[in-house]
């Protein structure tokens, strides 16, 4: 058992296959197609300005709503008895388990412009609405397909608030904003923190969910890159500078949160799917 | 809580779990609809099914996914558990270094992941064609299509397997291990019967996580997929293609009910697992 060898083929998996790839994105983000080092792929990126704020801001809105939505029922499961809480549990990872294709497919049918929903209204005599391919039905199909991701680590955090605590809160005279806002809240950030990255990871780098509901008005930065490696614009060292910048916007993203508050054990929330 | 405030909380909870399951149901419905059409109900049928069972794309991109998912969760268990025992004797500097690279793949947006792998096995081939021309070298071509896939797989899944098994070997008590070398075993032997029994639940976890996430990788996959090798979510996202498959429905009824049997067994062994242990404290409370 003091053997540490063990991970020596695991190391030189790791060189060839997680850091040398990654090493070849950085590479081909900065040469020409004959090697020779470059600059212009990345001042090309500046060109897509709108296709990067577009996704960023999607990906905020999904993000918000996904919280917004999660929060009350990420604590309400957690106050459960044990077999509702498990029933509960059940049903929000169950869809999880569904290929996303098939979920946002499912989308699809009922966003149309002669689908379901249209038609439901249809016997009030609303609408019919444009529903697909807008930039509302990219974010539903986001908030969607993401919102187990931000359920889950908040149910895993405010299940470890004891009770106990909140009822002492209440006992020392403190109403139910100020035990939310002075208990539950600040216990729950390593949640939070968690449930955004694992929404707006997915939602700010998604190429399928722009392409089927969003239509071709609404291409994301996961479609540009898409486009570059396997579109008929194929440029990899374009694709690899894109790539670049999205990678820089989602470390961003995480040593922004990283500000508001010390670090948190990652592995509990990722290993809930 | 009080009355109107539970009720409050179960119509909140309603609402999620309607918007969660009504668009899986209503695929379901629509997968025995007898017309191609997505709004109108003309009739019962079971034609998507039979022709989903007939599909030849579908049942061998079915195979392709089984076989990619085996060949790469069981490797990615035995190199992932190696190397969390490895990583497990380490000291702290190396392990934090290695431990912080296992990460990335999970941190990374997944289209970074699979746009480099890419680009790994386009190096690859360009390196194979440069060898074989200069050096009159015949190596085989690594083609895109399932080596690719699997090597794909496989790194994708380690760092599950290593999250997996780290705790459970924490979690070990070392003396059992050392009472094992005092009393005679040699190290391979206290090895297996004492450390391998200890972290099983994790390698299995590991293992499960593992192969679950094969089976559903889209993203990745499609990058680093050929002509040759379709996995079945490629093979689902050529058909949302082509807007109108009622075949999508009958895959999604059958993949949901699958999921479901699965997880409402995996929830009956844990509750059977809490009574077996409820039971055990009881015993030895009373011994």
């Amino acid at each position: 058992m003091k053997n540490k060898s063990s991970a020596f083929p695991y190391g030189v998996w790791m060189v060839i296959f997680i850091v040398l790839p990654l090493l070849l994105v950085g590479y081909f983000a900065f040469t020409t197609e004959d090697g020779a080092p470059t600059m212009e792929n990345i001042s090309k990126v500046g060109e897509f300005m709108p296709v990067l704020m577009r996704s960023v801001w999607y990906a905020v809105v999904a993000t918000v709503v996904c919280l917004v939505i999660a929060y009350p029922l990420g604590y309400l499961i957690s106050r459960g008895a044990g077999s509702r809480r498990r029933t509960l549990l059940m049903l929000v990872i169950l869809p999880m388990w569904m290929n996303f294709l098939l979920r946002t497919y499912a989308w699809m049918t009922l966003l149309e412009n002669n689908g379901l929903i249209n038609r439901f209204l249809g016997f009030f005599n609303v609408g019919p609405f444009e529903m697909i391919n807008t930039s509302g039905a990219v974010i539903l199909g986001m908030v969607y397909n993401y919102m187990p991701f931000m359920i889950l680590p908040l149910y895993a955090v405010m299940s470890k608030i004891d009770q106990t605590t909140l009822e002492a809160a209440q006992d020392l005279g403190s109403s139910f904003v100020s035990t939310f806002a002075r208990v539950i809240l600040p216990l729950s950030m390593p949640g939070v923190k968690t449930g955004i990255i694992m929404v707006f990871v997915p939602s700010v780098s998604t190429f399928i969910i722009s392409r089927m509901l969003g239509g071709g008005g609404n291409l994301l930065i996961g479609d540009l890159i898409e486009l570059q490696f396997l579109g008929n614009a194929y440029n990899p060292n374009l694709g690899a500078a894109i790539s670049l910048v999205l990678l820089v916007i989602v470390l961003l993203c995480m040593s922004l949160l990283n500000q508001f508050g010390g670090e948190e054990e990652m592995e509990g929330a990722l290993l809930d799917k | 809580m009080t009355n109107k405030l539970r009720w409050y909380a179960k119509t909140y909870i309603g609402f999620i779990l309607a918007f969660f399951y009504i668009p899986i149901l209503v695929m379901i419905a629509y997968s025995f609809n007898e017309s191609k059409s997505r709004t109108f109900f003309t009739g019962f049928t079971l034609d998507w099914y039979n022709r989903l069972f007939t599909n030849d794309l579908i049942i061998s991109s079915l195979q392709n996914t089984l076989i990619i998912a085996f060949a790469a969760s069981i490797t990615a268990t035995v190199i992932g558990t190696a190397a969390a025992i490895g990583l497990y004797n380490m000291n702290k500097w190396l392990k934090s270094v290695m431990l912080n690279f296992t990460y990335l793949p999970i941190v990374n947006p997944e289209i970074i992941t699979g746009v480099s792998f890419m680009l790994l096995f386009v190096s690859i081939q360009a390196l194979i064609e440069g060898i074989n021309t200069s050096f009159g070298a015949a190596i085989p071509m690594l083609e895109f299509g399932r080596a690719t896939l699997i090597l794909a797989h496989i790194t994708f899944c380690l760092p599950y397997v290593i999250l997996n098994v780290m705790p459970k070997l924490r979690q070990m008590d070392k003396n059992i291990y050392e009472a094992a070398l005092d009393l005679g075993c040699n190290e391979w032997q206290a090895f297996y019967k004492i450390v391998v029994p200890d972290i099983m639940p994790g390698i299995i976890a590991g293992f499960l996580t593992s192969f679950t996430m094969s089976l559903d990788d889209f993203i990745i996959s499609y990058f680093v997929t050929g002509p040759t090798s379709q996995t079945l979510p490629i093979t689902i996202f050529s058909m949302t293609r082509r807007r109108v498959s009622p075949e999508i429905n009958a895959l999604s009824a059958i993949i949901f009910v699958v999921v479901l049997l699965v997880l409402l067994t995996l929830n009956f062994y844990d509750i059977r697992r809490e009574k077996h242990m409820l039971k055990r404290m009881e015993v030895r409370s009373r011994a």
